[in-house]
């Protein structure tokens, strides 16, 4: 299978180039430049003076600092955990000791780089950082982050699941054919329902769930519902946690078309921009007040999830536009690293 | 076989096409145990009530959860027939109302139906009491979309979308719609809870359409008292001193 697998890891180092990490570490030196300046100085203008330009000294070294561990962090966390964290050490020590370097003859006034003095500052900041990612990565353990997903994950509206067998067993004596497709398409969303949550799975797999799904919501609902697919742009090798598309759709069908007697229209919109993946799903709003605090909790359900995934990387948007209700959900994008790809079973 | 029984006249309603073919499948296959005649399948509330003053109907499989008028609203306005069919709900999953069903002792059925559980509910079933159904709409608070009553034996329905003004007078209210006026017996309080955020309280016994005041102004001769008027209505309503204020205020966010 052609899967990512969180489980059983040991503490990695924390990936660079993810915006959740860059902006903790940026805080992190900020905060503990300007206690360095509080200490020295007395009064707030000059407190603002010296910790604008130390800033501007630190941050081209962080930026580039930043940029060096995110080039080198697929090496650095292929190395044993140990010599990782001793590598990105000398490394956050030294590109912030060059650029210094390099950069202070640039600026007016420079007094002579004390060398010793920023290798200490990056050293003891890189090791604290380091020291804080070790243990976010425990609380965030496989096995906390996996129940948690898990909890998250299998969840299913027991209207649906009853309103479908009913429809499939309208079905048993008329169109056995019918009915044996549509008890197909049910184990598949159980199977996905109890899958593994912790792991990424490409999106194609997901749009096939999705259609399972929509062919069993149209069994009962007939010309209610009508659906418009957008993913010829779909990058359908990204992966993506299980389950956030069909759940996203359910919410679409339940709120949207369900409470209108004459139905209405569910679009789907699927394309990759830049790194990232934009999965949009519209559906007509219902003036049907009763039902939206179930809305919020699926979509909360979704949101958390991304968060554990992807941490700061990913965004869950609710966008009401006029009469028609907009989800818009990005992703990073990435994709499995093995090639080329097994064969996958086959799925209608 | 015993002297056969005239069959009993059902009406099934579900917005499900399957649902409603599920059903007529399983009271065929009770055929030798309980004569039935389908006599009509409705897909809303609507045309459920509207088929039951058509035909005679016994019996009526009342889907909960429909578009538009939902199965207990449909219920309360059944109910208002000369000759109230027996009411049997189903619902494929619906906690609150179903611990309410259990509680009033009100049969109903889960989705999907059991041939033998359908036969039981069929063969006990009864019209609801005015009281019970409004116990069961208080479990499973929606507001109507139709307020409904009883003239010269049909049920006519008032879409709450064209009321006026609701007005208390004795043990009636007087429903207020731009064409005439009904007289229906609920009471104010109960109408104002389910109505809130249409209606707006004007005076004791006067609720009145948010979205239909045109003007509010001020009575003469009288330094505090002040009267309204509705689009399309050339009454003055009196607006009472106590409810000025927060109309003033409640409208400021209306407009809003």
């Amino acid at each position: 299978m052609k899967r990512r697998n969180h489980n059983n890891r040991q503490v990695e180092l924390p990936n660079f180039c993810h915006l959740g990490a860059n902006l903790r570490i940026a805080l992190t030196v900020e905060a503990a430049l300007a206690a360095g300046v509080a200490a020295r100085v007395a009064d707030v203008p000059a407190f603002w003076a010296e910790f604008v330009a130390l800033s501007a000294l630190a941050q081209p070294a962080l930026l580039l600092t930043l940029l060096a561990l995110c080039a080198a962090g697929r090496w650095l966390r292929g190395l044993p955990y140990r010599m990782g964290v001793g590598a990105t050490l000398l490394l956050g020590m030294a590109v912030p000791v060059l650029a210094m370097l390099w950069l202070s003859p640039l600026l007016a006034g420079s007094q002579p780089v004390p060398v010793a003095g920023v290798a200490a500052f990056a050293l003891l900041l890189g090791a604290g950082l380091l020291a804080y990612f070790n243990l976010r990565a425990r609380a965030l353990s496989p096995a906390i982050t996996e129940a948690r997903l898990q909890a998250l994950q299998a969840r299913i509206r027991p209207h649906f699941l009853f309103n479908s067998l009913n429809a499939v067993l309208s079905l048993v004596r008329s169109d056995p054919r019918r009915a044996e497709h549509a008890l197909e398409n049910m184990a598949d969303l159980f199977r996905a329902l109890m899958g593994n949550a912790s792991q990424l799975a490409p999106l194609e797999d997901e749009i096939a769930l999705t259609r399972a799904y929509l062919e069993l919501e149209q069994l009962r609902l007939g010309d209610r519902l009508q659906v418009v697919w957008h993913i010829h742009k779909m990058p359908a090798d990204a992966l993506i946690p299980p389950l956030v598309v069909q759940p996203l759709v359910e919410n679409a069908v339940y709120h949207g078309i369900e409470p209108l007697a004459g139905g209405g229209e569910i679009s789907l919109n699927i394309y990759r921009s830049a790194d990232k993946v934009h999965i949009v799903v519209r559906n007509p709003i219902a003036a049907d007040v009763g039902r939206h605090k179930g809305n919020r909790i699926a979509l909360a359900n979704i949101r958390e999830r991304l968060l554990l995934h992807f941490d700061l990387d990913a965004q869950l948007k609710l966008e009401p536009l006029g009469a028609v209700y907009q989800v818009h959900i990005v992703i990073p994008y990435t994709r499995e690293r093995t090639q080329p790809a097994p064969a996958r079973p086959h799925r209608r | 076989m015993n002297a056969p029984n005239p069959p009993l006249r059902v009406l099934i309603v579900d917005d499900e096409a399957p649902a409603r073919h599920r059903l007529r499948d399983v009271l065929a296959d009770c055929a030798d145990e309980l004569a039935v005649n389908v006599v009509g399948e409705a897909d809303n509330g609507l045309d459920a009530l509207n088929q039951a003053q058509q035909k005679t109907v016994d019996a009526v499989l009342l889907d909960i959860r429909m578009p538009g008028m939902d199965g207990l609203e449909c219920a309360a306005h059944l109910n208002r027939l000369a000759a109230p069919p027996a009411i049997i709900f189903s619902t494929a999953y619906d906690a609150y109302a179903c611990q309410a069903f259990d509680l009033n002792a009100v049969d109903y059925l889960l989705k999907p139906v059991r041939a033998d559980r359908l036969l039981r509910a069929l063969s006990r079933a009864h019209s609801l009491s005015t009281r019970v159904l409004d116990r069961l709409r208080d479990a499973h608070p929606k507001a109507r979309s139709h307020l409904s009553v009883n003239e010269k034996g049909r049920v006519v329905l008032i879409p709450v979308a064209d009321i006026l003004y609701l007005k208390a007078e004795f043990k009636y209210v007087t429903v207020r719609t731009a064409a005439r006026e009904f007289l229906i017996e609920e009471s104010l309080v109960r109408l104002e809870n389910e109505f809130g955020e249409r209606f707006l309280r004007v005076h004791r016994n006067c609720l009145v359409a948010t979205a239909r005041i045109r003007e509010i102004g001020k009575l003469p001769g009288d330094e505090d008292g002040h009267f309204l008027r509705l689009d399309g209505l050339d009454e003055h309503l009196v607006v009472s001193r106590r409810q000025y204020s927060t109309l003033r205020e409640k409208l400021v966010k209306h407009k809003q």
